[in-house]
């Protein structure tokens, strides 16, 4: 048999179960083609598991590896590096039946992955709050700050996804916060390393609708109107100092360096 | 080659700051460098700081060379990035695949050792060190099927893939073992028959009877302590070719740093022992 074929053969087999018709029949019947099925799910599920550990915490080991399994079957990762699998985890538990009766479950899913995204994004020295001080204020409007490239946030509608996330993942040795104990409301987050260590802070809808903006590359003025249209009540000096504060933009451009970022505080 | 290198150990992160602190008595560690490919973060830092103190071994377990295609690029690049940044002593893959239309499995899966797969094989090989521009060493793995189909045996084809792209080998002592025990062949006359100049490396690791067949069928689960057989079939390797840097490799169930440490040293004490002939 050519090598193609029989990898074909042999790739199509690892993700059945019980005996095969077929070229490889003979192979797939030895009590040893278990292992490389059970290695194969195994290192799926365990990574998985590794990437999404408040979703873990929060629906047990079980019904995790049972819910990973499924995931796994149907979306190999596509490359090798494991830390990245799963990147549509939180959009399969949203579709999974299973999964109806904990509608937090994505968004909890979504912050795990955030995690994953922050901690391995390209490490990037913040923009100071000093830097934004020393402009002149008439340039304060046209300039455009980029989010850190580490910086990861979501506004969950109707949904206490960022509480149950913090409680869950910093209190690992306790028992799982239970969600009733938990005042049910929106809530929206910001997941970031601007150093050494993923942080993560509350964000209102202000707050994520002013950095989509950013993020869209529109300037300071444009995306206080976004915040302002989003939340009439907006405190936006506020906001702008919690970001700043948080490390949460990596680059800030005044008006007339259009030729590209500053790159902030180096 | 890698002169100076004595044993080793394969390196978690649970076990960053014991490694950091451990002292550099010619002790080195190995890392999987899937797990490093990433484009910053204090996964990389730590790995800098290690690299600061000890010689560090990568030893990869996805780049498909057993494929029948080339290796893919990405991962490729990001391999040669991070042997570029950490320069590291010795690096190593499988004599496996992996990858293959379009998906990774995370495993090391076996091939019928044809002369199609021989001349793919090492091309792909060729391709890596090329990239890499240095040699690599490729691993014998452990086997769990009996394939009616191989026209070389895997030492006849590990031979092959030396004389034809000048990679060296990675011996694991624990994957002859299990896999002699499986296929019902001899630990030792594969051992013996090993050829010695090439080996950069050699691993020892510990196994497990599979879950549903028991000891008829082993199991490479690097989750226990390396077994007596191993260590006995190690001791009669390296009297044969004389010492080189040897890996104990725990990847599951870790034990304490400790624990780890202990069976370094007794690896460590065979390469120094009195028993071997001189190199």
């Amino acid at each position: 048999m050519r090598l193609a074929a029989f990898e074909d053969a042999f790739a199509a087999s690892l993700l059945e179960s019980g005996p095969q018709s077929g070229p490889l029949a003979a192979l797939v019947a030895q009590p040893g083609f278990a292992v490389y099925r059970n290695t194969v799910m195994k290192g799926c599920i365990d990574a998985l598991q590794a990437n999404y550990p408040v979703v873990n915490r929060l629906v047990g080991e079980e019904w995790f590896r049972a819910a990973a399994a499924v995931y796994a079957r149907a979306r190999l990762p596509a490359r090798a590096s494991l830390l990245d699998y799963g990147a549509d985890f939180a959009e399969f538990l949203a579709a999974f039946a299973p999964a109806a009766e904990l509608p937090y479950l994505p968004g909890v899913a979504r912050l795990d992955r955030f995690w994953s995204e922050a901690h391995a994004a390209r490490d990037e020295e913040p923009v100071r709050g000093s830097a934004l001080a020393q402009l002149q204020r008439e340039a304060l409007g046209g300039t455009v700050m980029r989010p850190h490239a580490s910086a990861r946030w979501a506004w969950f509608a109707e949904l206490p996804a960022y509480t149950l996330w913090r409680r869950n993942r910093e209190a690992a040795d306790e028992a799982p916060a239970a969600a009733a104990a938990i005042d049910w409301r929106g809530e929206g987050a910001l997941v970031l390393r601007p150093r050494a260590r993923v942080e993560h802070l509350e964000l209102d809808a202000a707050g994520c609708a002013f950095l989509d903006a950013c993020a869209a590359g529109r300037d300071l003025a444009a995306a206080a109107l976004e915040a302002l249209a989003r939340e009439p009540s907006a405190d936006l000096a506020r906001l702008m100092q919690r970001l700043l504060e948080a490390g949460a933009f990596g680059a800030m451009t005044t008006p007339g360096q259009e030729d590209g970022y500053r790159e902030g505080a180096r | 080659m890698a002169a100076g290198l004595s044993a080793g150990l394969g390196l978690k992160p649970p076990h960053f700051e014991q490694a950091l602190a451990a002292p550099a008595d010619g002790i080195w560690f190995e890392v999987h460098p899937e797990n490093y490919m990433l484009e910053g973060g204090p996964r990389l830092a730590w790995l800098e700081t290690i690299r600061g103190r000890h010689p560090l071994s990568l030893h990869g377990v996805a780049a498909s060379l057993a494929a029948d295609a080339a290796p893919d690029a990405a991962h490729v690049a990001q391999l040669a990035a991070l042997v570029r940044r950490f320069q590291p002593a010795l690096v190593s893959e499988h004599l496996a695949w992996s990858s293959w239309a379009g998906a990774y499995r995370p495993d090391l899966l076996p091939f019928p050792r044809s002369r199609e797969a021989l001349l793919r094989v090492a091309d792909n090989v060729a391709r890596l060190q090329d990239a890499l521009r240095r040699p690599i060493a490729i691993e014998n793995p452990s086997h769990y099927l009996r394939i009616d189909e191989h026209e070389y045996d895997e030492i006849d084809f590990l031979a092959e893939l030396v004389a034809r792209t000048g990679c060296a080998l990675l011996l694991d002592v624990n994957n002859v073992f299990v896999s002699a025990r499986n296929l019902g062949a001899s630990a030792e006359a594969y051992l013996d028959a090993f050829p010695a100049a090439p080996v950069a490396e050699i691993h020892l690791a510990g196994h497990s009877p599979d879950p549903a067949l028991g000891e008829r069928l082993l199991v490479d689960s690097h989750d226990a302590p390396v077994a007596p057989q191993v260590w006995a079939l190690y001791e009669r390797l390296i009297a044969r070719i004389g010492p080189r840097p040897t890996l104990i490799e725990r990847d599951d169930n870790l034990p304490a740093f400790d624990a780890l440490l202990a069976e370094r040293a007794r690896a460590d004490a065979v390469l120094r022992g009195p028993r071997r002939k001189a190199a």
